[in-house]
């Protein structure tokens, strides 16, 4: 079975969640303390959500300099899959292993809800079994959630296809930019989770493993679980097709 | 010569310590009687903290102990840090509801805060991960600038706290009152899962086990809280007791609770007990007391948040985020070793003994200023004084003059329950009170929590209805409800109390599940006055009641009194809380209307009676009306029927009527499916009390037609009245008023209008939407509502 690796920062609070949501999806998944030098052979790692560190001075600013993380960078910089999910989006943002900053959201209060995205990309790590363009639905719970980058960023990003998720409408059409109520947090031009350059490293604030069971709301968050365990089987079968380890 | 010393300056009025500490003179005689001698200074602190209303219940004692308490599968009830009930699979749920009501009035955000710390750290104590917290709040006017910054503070500080811990904020109430006003209610109710055989009891048994102190260090933040802001009535001083208030930390908790955990389940405790009011005094003689043993507190060995601290400081300081292990030494490093793993400080402060008493030594300063080899004894105290030896008032108990609920400004000066009759639109009375504060949507609030957190919340605060959470690796889930009765409690407290354990269960068992047990906080005016203390105890015999009745145990509970200002008492609040267990968690039922075509089904009769109603809140009330009755058998056997069709899978829906009566129950379960409703109702005595009149013990069910004759005769079989009145759907919320009650007002006036509501789904959905931001002045928000 595929062997995936949860981050636990102190505060990081939905790693059992994630851990759970990966073994749903057909992984062996397993915590990696934020004290540890290495990643246990993991195939793929995932940043869960929470306040790592409590978050008091910047969300994911204090988790970037963990030890963990040094492996977490040097993984990412030989082709490892790493996804962070809200919280984790942030460290990986502040880490600065995907473009762009998560600023306070645009009502500057906490939002927990329902929210819908879209996946821009079908063929990365992270969107294959998603199947189509449909509007998913699952939780969003964040403070600081606000997608932010420059023009030229923001650009390059559209150009180079980083942009991942979009938030979206029921109807699968895209939110507006800034003041639209389906576009909760104010991020610009409605980004909900981007790529790096080499598309093996992706953030979003949504919480998949949250909606990875149907009595609970929704189960369209496991698609995107799947896709990862699936890519993960393939760069531990062949690391070096995979561009990976 | 012997020179005399010069007098030491006080002034003439300054009041003796034990009174400046909140002791009466009879209180220091009793304090006497059980030292044998007079209690040094120290030990008068300790006294003052562990004797305050708050720890020690001294006036609501003797109420309380007339409770049932024992029932289907209570593994641990009141007098434990939460009650704790057996769900089958080796696993029990743990559950309490506190308050922290003036903490929240000084300084909201960190008042509301810390009531979820110390509510967690209640459940976890008990060794359950927490896993859901429901939060009842209560304030003034909203349309009130002060109001306003409670509101946002407090609603800041649950979300601050709860959402960091990752608990996730499922449910709860939010009502205004003018009563409110200047002392808000923060009620929040939390509840954990345990694996049985992890149950921890706070106990501090096997004298030579060492008191083990982990978590923050102690500072002087929250220094008298028990005693100077829980047990007093608020004065114009209020500013001066902002010391008092605990500072929250959520991070440090949430290392508490996953370190907690840790060492319970590596067996490497013999107790725990969380400090919450009264800090380590409290802690070390709760503990002693519960075990029959002693214990000896090195002070010296107790880490501090700053220097300079006096030993009464130390030992009543309610710091947050600590814990006190008892721990047998061969397993000492053990536990320092968990705790530097999740970074928390750890000392062992001292050991437990077998003379049952506290014992708190510190070293002597030696010539040089550093503590020296000698240790002197600051205070030795029976740890049954302070705790279950403590006293008891038997305090006088007085009806009231009676007293009404102030109607909302603007009302009416008139007193009418004629509303409809006198020709005005009843539509236009249910929009009004789907947009009124006490009805509206809670998105606003609810939204800033994190509510599914954990993975496993079925329905949540926004669901309208009870919270379902799912016991993951099971078919099963917790079901969970908090409701308050304050209107009925004004007019009667015995039947507000009644009928909020009524509502509770209820909420509860109308998704299907069964009531496990019952938790209370009881918010109450000062007890040394008479009518005040009658509230309360009126409340207790509700309380009682309503649990025997149902067959309920009451598993815990928390009592607040004191809730007056200069400007008067607040309505007295039986806030309860209930759990129950669905066996299958597919099979739970929301209060929403699922398919257009179902039958929709009354269950239950209206009764006469609109006192403390939400329509009496806009309309005033006639002064011959009264509150409505409840009839426990009744409720019993409405709560059996919904169970048992729920289990059948007849229905598709079930909403109680509650809050706005009928017609608001009815639009509620029709726009939360975003489906329309056609029903004619039978008046029974008038318009207003069939459409909007809270009488209890009455739902709205909606089954497809295949199964009507099924609901039709389960519910008589139960001795329930049921009238197939309707059905769901198109876009329109159309209830026509039928028989004897309906008043022929429309005829005359040749118009349809007043025997009907006809109005659009859209309409009503968007007056419910906005009233709560609006009211609140949260312009970004209501905007967002309207699209």
């Amino acid at each position: 079975m595929t062997r995936i690796g949860v981050v636990v920062f102190p505060g990081s609070n939905c790693d059992r969640d994630t851990l759970r949501g990966l073994e749903l999806a057909g992984a062996e998944a397993v915590p990696l303390w934020h004290e540890q030098g290495s990643l246990d052979g993991c195939a793929a790692v995932v940043l869960p959500g929470g306040f790592a560190y409590g978050d008091y001075l910047r969300a994911g600013v204090i988790a970037r300099f963990s030890p963990v993380m040094r492996a977490v960078s040097a993984f990412a910089a030989e082709g490892g899959l790493v996804l962070g999910i809200c919280n984790g989006f942030q460290v990986i943002a502040e880490a600065g292993l995907v473009p762009g900053a998560l600023l306070r959201n645009r009502g500057l209060r906490f939002l927990g809800r329902d929210v819908r995205i879209s996946a821009e990309r079908l063929d990365t790590p992270f969107t294959s079994l998603v199947g189509s363009a449909r509007a998913l639905r699952m939780p969003i719970a964040h403070g600081e959630g606000c997608y932010f980058a420059d023009e030229v960023t923001l650009d390059q990003l559209e150009r180079d296809g980083q942009v991942l998720f979009r938030y979206v409408h029921a109807d699968g059409t895209q939110a507006g930019a800034e003041s639209d109520a389906a576009n909760p947090n104010g991020s610009l031009r409605a980004i909900a989770g981007v790529l790096n350059a080499r598309g093996n490293v992706a953030g979003l604030m949504p919480h998949p493993e949250r909606a990875a069971d149907a009595l609970l709301g929704s189960d369209d968050g496991l698609p995107i679980l799947r896709s990862l365990v699936q890519a993960a089987a393939r760069a531990e079968r062949e690391p070096v097709l995979a561009g990976v380890r | 010569m012997i020179v005399a010393e010069p007098p030491v300056a006080t002034p003439a009025d300054a009041p003796p310590l034990h009174r400046a500490l909140g002791l009466t003179d009879g209180e220091l005689d009793a304090i006497r009687e059980r030292l044998g001698r007079d209690p040094n200074d120290l030990e008068l602190a300790m006294f003052s903290v562990m004797w305050s209303e708050h720890c020690s219940y001294k006036s609501s004692r003797p109420l309380l102990r007339t409770l049932p308490t024992h029932g289907e599968g209570v593994v641990a009830g009141p007098g434990e840090n939460a009650g704790v009930v057996s769900i089958g699979d080796g696993l029990a749920v743990a559950f309490k509801i506190e308050s922290h009501n003036h903490p929240s009035a000084v300084e909201p955000y960190q008042g509301a805060a810390t009531g979820v710390g110390g509510i967690l750290r209640d459940i976890f104590t008990m060794g359950a991960r927490p896993i859901a917290v429901l939060d009842a709040l209560r304030f003034g006017d909203p349309g009130d600038a002060r109001t306003r910054h409670l509101v946002d503070g407090v609603v800041r500080g649950v979300g601050g706290y709860g959402n960091c811990v990752g608990v996730p904020t499922v449910g709860g109430e939010l009502v205004f009152d003018p009563s409110y006003a200047d002392n808000p209610l923060v009620n929040v109710m939390a509840i954990g899962l345990l694996e049985e055989r992890h149950l921890t009891r706070a106990a501090a048994p096997g004298p030579g086990n060492l008191a083990v102190l982990f978590g923050s260090a102690t500072g002087r933040d929250g220094i008298g809280g028990a005693s100077v802001l829980a047990s007093a009535t608020f004065g114009d001083d209020d500013p001066s007791k902002r010391p008092s208030v605990q500072v929250g930390d959520p991070f440090a908790e949430k290392l508490l609770i996953e370190a907690s955990l840790e060492l319970i389940e590596a067996g490497l405790l013999e107790g725990l007990q969380d400090l919450g009011a009264a800090g380590i005094t409290c802690a070390t003689s709760e503990t002693a007391d519960r075990a029959g043993t002693g214990m000896y507190v090195n002070l010296d060995a107790i880490p501090r948040r700053e220097p300079g601290m006096e030993p009464f400081e130390v030992m009543i300081s309610e710091s947050q985020e600590r814990m006190l292990a008892i721990v047998r030494p061969e397993r000492y490093d053990e536990v320092a070793a968990v705790c530097a793993k999740w970074n928390l400080p750890c000392a062992s402060i001292g050991w437990v003994t077998d003379d049952g008493h506290i014992t708190v030594v510190a070293a002597v300063p030696g010539a040089d200023g550093q503590p020296s080899d000698t240790v002197e004894m600051l205070a030795r105290i029976p740890a049954a004084a302070l705790t279950s030896d403590a006293i008891v008032h038997d305090r006088l108990a007085t009806p009231p003059e009676r007293r009404r609920l102030a109607p909302a400004p603007g009302a009416p000066e008139a007193a009418s329950d004629q509303l409809p009759e006198r020709g005005m639109d009843p539509g236009a009375v249910l929009q009004a009170l789907l947009g009124s504060p006490n009805l509206a949507s809670r998105r606003a609030v609810f939204e800033q929590y994190d509510s599914t957190v954990q993975a496993a919340t079925a329905a949540g605060a926004t669901s309208g209805g009870a919270a379902v959470i799912r016991v993951t690796g099971t078919s099963k889930a917790l079901v969970a409800a908090t409701d308050g009765n304050a209107g009925v409690s004004a007019a009667d407290p015995w039947l507000g109390a009644a009928m909020s354990v009524a509502e509770a269960t209820r909420n509860v068992a109308i998704t299907g599940a069964r009531p496990l047990g019952v938790t209370n906080c009881l918010n109450y005016g000062d007890p040394t006055k008479p009518d005040a203390f009658w509230q309360l105890s009126e409340a207790v015999r509700g309380l009682g009641d309503a649990c025997i009745a149902l067959g309920l145990p009451v598993t815990g509970g928390n009592v607040s009194l004191f809730n007056e200002s200069a400007r008067g008492r607040i309505a007295p609040t039986p806030q309860i809380g209930v759990v129950g267990l669905l066996d299958d968690v597919a099979k739970a039922l929301g209060p929403a209307f699922r398919e257009a075509g179902d039958t929709i089904l009354l269950i239950g009769e209206a009764g006469p009676g609109l006192e403390g109603s939400e329509y009496a809140r806009i309309a005033g009330v006639a002064p011959e009306d009264g509150p409505p009755g409840l009839d426990l058998a009744v409720e019993r056997q409405l709560q059996a029927f919904v169970r048992e069709a729920a289990d059948r899978g007849l229905l598709d829906s079930a909403q109680d009527i509650s809050g706005g009566g009928f017609a608001v129950a009815l639009a509620e379960a029709a726009m939360w499916a975003g489906l329309g409703a056609h029903v004619r109702v039978p008046v029974s005595s008038s318009p207003a009390v069939d459409l909007f009149g809270e009488s209890p013990s009455r739902l709205i069910v909606s089954a497809p037609a295949r199964h009507v004759p099924a609901v039709e005769l389960l519910a008589r079989q139960h001795g329930l009245p049921v009238e197939a009145i309707g059905s769901v759907g198109g876009d329109r919320l159309i209830v026509e008023l039928a028989g004897a009650g309906a008043t022929g007002a429309a005829e005359e006036r040749g118009s349809r209008v007043a025997d009907s509501i006809d109005v659009a789904i859209t309409d009503l959905e968007r007056a419910w939407r906005h009233g709560l931001p609006r009211a609140l002045g949260w312009t970004e928000l209501e905007q967002e509502g309207a699209r």
